[in-house]
């Protein structure tokens, strides 16, 4: 060793071995915890299975039928696709509160164009996914240019666009058979097809498809290393030579884009076009499914698998209380106790490496 | 230091403020081919001021700064990155939930070549992996099993490794390096000393900021003594203590009036 100084003289005979520890001693629980922080999908996957096992053992084999288990499937597709973009808001330590109404916004628009104005459907439906992609990139526009809280930009623009769809819309209603009759394009993912007594629709196969590429894109991609690092240290991504602006814009604009899919595939369940429909939590629901799939709202932390499994675990249950016919409060209630127990159990996981 | 050769990186007139406080007021600094350069200074100095400025990581005021003789303006650290400058944080910036191999390729993957690449945009973490232990084998850093896994669950000399493997693995022109020791216990310290003469001798200059004097004093070619803004003298660490350095950034002591220029 050149030039050392003397205090280091006796490092030369120091221990040469690399440091090993013993494996054996090892608590199960801190192994549960190490698997659980490598494969942060697992644990909404148990609780998914556990949960299909608990109602199926307390309703019997109508709950196992593949027929009810599909079911479950078609009612999750709309909120699913919205986890998956609110799954990427998430992963960069935003939120998006206006999902849900952008998924609206786009639906009118879409029906609007095709049955109204006489558009082509297949240009309709484009101009719907632009109207969609247009509202994400004014969120990204405010959070990542003009450095606004996520929290506070999509409060406002939930309300904005909330308005706008009701202003433009004049809340009427399109209905189904005019759908049907002019635009069937628009109904497109309600398509139904049967595998023996399980119906799948093309909606939740598109939902499955959206998932397992949105997995590809943020584990294989480097945009999609990036949309972790910035959402993990943004500082550190920053000095590591991440455009973090860039990466935020483009998030919050795919999350709109992805938003207004959703609308396409809710105007094939659906069947009509409702404005009426910015109402309801959609955006909520899929906070939710996110949540409870275990991605961490502080960002950087979470598998988009786990926000499947998040929302199949909230229509498992519904389907389950509705099957026992118990008060539908109920969901409300143990979807709350789900959310607390998912972020507990994160927090758990994180202080692995302290 | 000869006059005729050109400095590397250099920089003239460099000011910063933010709101009221000036961090850099009318700072100079100059970094020759081949040299490992410390910059001292007292806390609040200036010193990170100076580094971000030269790093890219942010945009001075005024002044400029010149790269081989050519001008340049760094409105990030990748443009100061691309240009061959390449810096470790004292914060490390790294992100702590990705895989050793995943931050050492941060900002600048490698992609699989083909269509999976091309078209699928496909990592090749293969190649990323292969390459990452490679340089932190090159170091001997290292003590770690697994490459892929999350940096998190380094302890902190090993997180240091992995951000100056980054560093030594990517510069081409300039490595800075901000408190490289300071994490770190007295071999791994010892480690990262020889690497950086090892950078040195291959030709890469070292911009060394630290508070450890006699890490200071045994490998710095020159030292840059910051002081209030701004640099203050610049002193050759053969003909000077250790106590008269400090003395100077401490403002203790007035520099001599030759040592400006050198």
């Amino acid at each position: 060793m050149a030039g050392a100084q003397e205090f280091e003289k006796v490092l030369d005979q120091s221990d040469r071995n690399v440091a090993a520890f013993d494996h054996q001693g090892v608590p199960l629980i801190k192994r549960a915890q190490h698997f659980l922080h490598s494969t942060p999908a697992a644990v909404p996957l148990i609780v998914l299975v556990m949960s299909i096992i608990i109602f199926g053992i307390t309703i019997g084999g109508r709950f196992f039928s593949s027929y009810t288990l599909t079911l479950i499937l078609q009612q999750i597709a709309i909120v699913g696709i919205l986890g998956a973009a609110q799954t990427l808001v998430i992963l960069t330590a935003g939120i998006d509160l206006s999902i849900g109404v952008i998924m609206v916004i786009s639906a009118v628009v879409m029906g609007n164009c095709a049955v109204v104005y006489g558009i082509p459907a297949f240009i309709a439906v484009l101009i719907g996914l632009g109207v969609g992609t247009l509202c994400g990139l004014l969120n990204g526009f405010l959070v990542a240019v003009m450095k606004l809280p996520p929290f506070i930009v999509t409060l406002g623009t939930w309300n904005i666009v909330m308005a706008t769809n009701f202003i433009y819309s004049a809340n009427e209603t399109i209905r189904d058979a005019d759908v049907a009759s002019t635009a069937p394009l628009l109904h497109l993912f309600g398509a139904s097809f049967k595998v023996g007594t399980a119906v799948l629709t093309l909606g939740v196969i598109a939902m499955v498809l959206l998932v397992l590429v949105l997995w590809y894109v943020l584990n294989h991609t480097a945009w999609g290393r990036h949309v972790y690092a910035v959402g993990d240290d943004p500082e550190a991504a920053k000095l590591s030579g991440i455009q973090t602006r860039r990466v935020l814009f483009s998030v919050y604009g795919l999350a709109g884009l992805i938003a207004a899919f959703a609308a396409w595939v809710s105007i094939g369940r659906n069947g009509s076009i409702s404005p009426s429909a910015a109402v309801t939590d959609y955006n909520l629901q899929a906070i939710t499914a996110a949540v409870i799939g275990g991605i961490s709202l502080f960002g950087g932390r979470g598998s988009i698998l786990g926000t499947l499994f998040g929302a199949m675990i909230v229509g498992v249950v519904s389907m389950g209380l509705n099957m026992l016919g118990a008060d539908p409060q109920w969901k409300v209630l143990l979807t709350g106790v789900l959310i607390i127990g998912a972020v507990a159990i994160d927090q758990w996981i994180r202080k692995v490496s302290v | 230091m000869n006059t005729s050769v050109q400095p590397i990186l250099s920089a003239r007139g460099l000011v910063k403020r933010y709101g009221r406080v000036t961090a850099l007021d009318n700072a100079d600094f100059d970094l020759y081919p081949g040299e490992i350069l410390a910059v001292i200074g007292d806390n609040g100095a200036g010193k990170s001021s100076l580094i971000k400025a030269i790093s890219g990581a942010v945009i001075p005021d005024e002044g400029e700064i010149k790269l081989e003789g050519q001008q340049v303006q760094f409105r990030s650290p990748m443009e100061a990155r691309e240009a061959g400058i390449e810096t470790v944080y004292q914060n490390l910036a790294l992100s702590p939930a990705l895989s050793i191999a995943d931050n050492m390729f941060l900002g600048r993957e490698l992609r699989k070549p083909g269509i999976m690449g091309q078209w699928f945009r496909m990592l090749d973490r293969p190649a990323m992996e292969k390459r990452a232990r490679e340089k932190l084998n090159e170091l001997g850093l290292m003590t770690i099993q697994n490459i892929s896994q999350a940096v998190e669950t380094l302890s902190g000399g090993q997180r240091q490794g992995v951000a100056v493997a980054r560093a030594a693995a990517f510069g081409s022109k300039v490595v800075i390096m901000d408190e490289p020791t300071a994490a770190l216990g007295v071999k791994e310290s010892r480690r990262v000393l020889e690497l950086i003469l090892d950078v040195k001798k291959r030709g890469l200059p070292i911009v060394l900021i630290s508070h450890n004097m006699p890490h200071v004093f045994e490998v710095a070619d020159r030292i840059h003594i910051h002081r209030l803004g701004r640099r203050l003298c610049v002193v050759d660490p053969k003909l000077i203590s250790m106590s008269d350095a400090v003395a100077l950034m401490t403002g203790a002591k007035k520099p001599p009036e030759d040592a400006l220029a050198a």
